[in-house]
């Protein structure tokens, strides 16, 4: 049984009353099926994300949104047992497809994990080991592509005079902005963020918050989140999964104020999850 | 028991009604413990003591130079460590240069690429090589390793390599088969396994989400082997290494049956030499209680005491350091 209604009517219309008419789908999720060996965890996904806009999932745990994050970068062919079936598009060619090479999508398709992962390096390096792996610049450029995704994740004036420090010195929030410099430095066209403040403190959340908002101006941001009023305030729109369902989406101030589906409207308000 | 607050007579009755069941078990039980851990110390302080004054005569005979004189003469009663001492490093690090790679790639293998019906087999059968008692290494070395290497190893490496200057030096002499790098080579195996096991340890404790971000900007399998969960390890892995390498300083019985035992100084990997542990175990029996020889012997078997702790300390230092921060 698939209670999901047609979702791609909905995008269309949430992203018109949401946002400027000119956000085109970034990526386009068909008939998405995936499967944790024999545990069917996301049921028939259909989904479009627009681009230059920051598009929450949100649901109780186990339903499948971080899981459809993990496909979007194909983290989950580093395991074994797990597959996927369907389509998703992005610029016109299949991400799931073998065709295409792991570390080619996953540098157009960057990803902020849940909690801050820095390498056992200097900050300086942390930047640089990404960028390294897809360009070869000069230590001028290097030095300037280091400062830009510095200054873009907002990090820059608390950095640049211990640059060649270890990065596990930093607090958790810096170590987080960092994280998602990391990110930013390989220049993706998706930022895929996963519970990217569940671990950090309210000041450090609020920051990173803040970036999101900036960062939108340029990258086309995917956010998976427990806290909904984070899904409020940052996304234009919200995704609602359960038990591996997409049951909702649309403008994130439709959804929180006018939920369609009863289950979003029980979740929101709180009554389970 | 609600009103123990109060502190009625009542009360301390019934404190004094419940005896302390531990009063006389529990302090032998405890001194027990403590016997234990003290008896360890004592153990290891009376074996310095004893192998330290057994070899003071020697010391005091041929004075500090005992340590790296290379003369080893039983006739005229003449003994240096020196050969012995090279011997023993020697052997230990061609063994740590043959064995290290090989545990990279097993380790590395078992813990990122193996499928997992194939894990298990491969990681006991690792483990297995450690349950091969030392004597089995030494036999099969003796008959079948040495005549191997000394007919199809030796001659082409001495022949394409041995004219080349400073670099042939190593590979000069007959092709006798027992020798150094023998003796290395199955040393090499004998400590692979402990090797191994270490870096599988260490590799698994890489938290899975750091690799996952080294994946998630876009690098491949060897990348992030090399750039993040080696240097996540390293320290630990130096300390295994070194751990290794003590347990190849040490070993006795394969070394002695490989390496040809000869008391002479030679640069080449192939020539024989001795180890502290080789000799000691070949001419124990010909010391006679008392000997200047046997006090050789004992004053042989504290340095090489002393320089395994040396190792063996630092290795603990090393992987204590990784694995707890």
């Amino acid at each position: 049984m698939n209670f999901a209604p047609d979702t791609s009517i909905d995008i269309a219309s949430a992203v018109n009353r949401a946002t400027a008419p000119s956000a085109q789908p970034k990526l386009k999720v068909e008939k998405l099926n995936f499967y944790y060996g024999d545990n069917h965890a996301l049921k028939n996904i259909n989904f479009e994300i627009p681009e230059k806009r920051v598009t929450a999932m949100i649901g109780p745990s186990g339903c499948g949104k971080s899981t459809l994050l993990r496909i979007f970068n194909r983290m989950y062919q580093l395991y074994p047992g797990q597959r996927a079936e369907g389509k998703i598009l992005f610029d016109g060619g299949d991400l799931l497809s073998k065709d295409l090479d792991s570390t080619v999508v996953r540098s157009r398709i960057g990803m902020v994990f849940q909690k801050p992962t820095p390498f056992p390096m200097s900050i300086y390096d942390n930047i640089a080991f990404g960028v390294k792996l897809h360009e070869s610049l000069s230590k001028a450029q290097m030095d300037e592509r280091v400062e830009w995704c510095l200054r873009k994740a907002a990090i820059w004036e608390e950095t640049k005079d211990r640059l060649h420090t270890s990065a596990l010195g930093m607090s958790g929030g810096q170590q987080q902005r960092l994280c998602i410099a990391r990110t930013i430095a390989v220049r993706p066209e998706v930022i895929l963020l996963d519970e990217p403040t569940s671990a950090l403190d309210p000041i450090s959340t609020s920051k990173i918050e803040d970036l999101i908002d900036e960062l939108k101006q340029e990258f086309t941001i995917v956010i998976v989140t427990h806290n909904m009023q984070q899904a409020a305030r940052c996304a234009d729109i919200t995704s609602f999964f359960y038990l591996g369902e997409l049951i909702e989406v649309n403008a994130s101030n439709e959804i929180f104020t006018n939920p369609r589906e009863a289950r979003t409207r029980d979740y929101i308000t709180g009554r389970f999850g | 028991m609600a009103a123990s607050i109060s502190g009625t007579e009542a009360d301390t009755a019934l404190i004094a009604a419940h005896k302390p069941t531990g009063r006389i078990s529990d302090p032998i039980f405890v001194g027990l413990l403590w016997a234990s851990g003290i008896f360890v110390l004592v153990l290891l302080g009376l074996i310095i003591a004893m192998l330290f004054e057994g070899g003071l005569p020697a010391l005091r005979e041929f004075g500090i130079s005992f340590l790296w004189s290379t003369t080893w003469n039983p006739v005229t009663e003449r003994f240096g460590a020196g050969v012995m001492v090279f011997g023993t490093v020697a052997s230990a690090v061609i063994a740590v240069i043959v064995a290290l790679p090989l545990s990279f790639g097993i380790a590395f293998f078992l813990t990122e690429i193996a499928p997992g019906p194939l894990r298990r087999p491969i990681g006991v059968a690792v483990q297995l090589l450690a349950a091969i008692p030392s004597i089995i290494y030494g036999m099969w070395g003796f008959f079948i390793v040495v005549p191997l290497i000394a007919a199809y190893v030796q001659p082409p490496l001495i022949e394409w390599l041995g004219p080349i200057p400073l670099l042939g030096a190593l590979f000069q002499g007959p092709p006798l088969g027992a020798g150094m790098l023998t003796a290395g080579l199955i040393l090499a195996l004998m400590i692979l396994p402990f090797i191994t096991a270490m870096f599988v340890e260490v590799l698994e404790s890489v938290p899975p989400m750091i690799k996952e971000s080294a994946y998630g900007v876009g690098a491949t399998t060897y990348e992030v082997y090399r750039n993040v969960s080696v240097p996540y390890g390293r320290t630990a892995m130096v300390g295994a290494v070194m751990l290794g390498l003590g347990r190849a300083l040490g070993e006795t019985m394969a070394v002695t049956f490989v390496i040809g035992n000869a008391t002479r100084m030679s640069a080449s990997l192939f020539a024989p030499g001795a180890t502290i542990a080789s000799t000691i175990a070949n001419e124990f029996p010909e010391a006679s209680i008392g000997s200047l020889k046997l006090q050789a012997l004992l004053q042989l078997g504290f340095i090489l005491f002393v320089i395994s702790f040396i190792v063996l300390a630092l290795s603990r230092l090393l992987v204590r350091s990784k694995l707890k921060g």
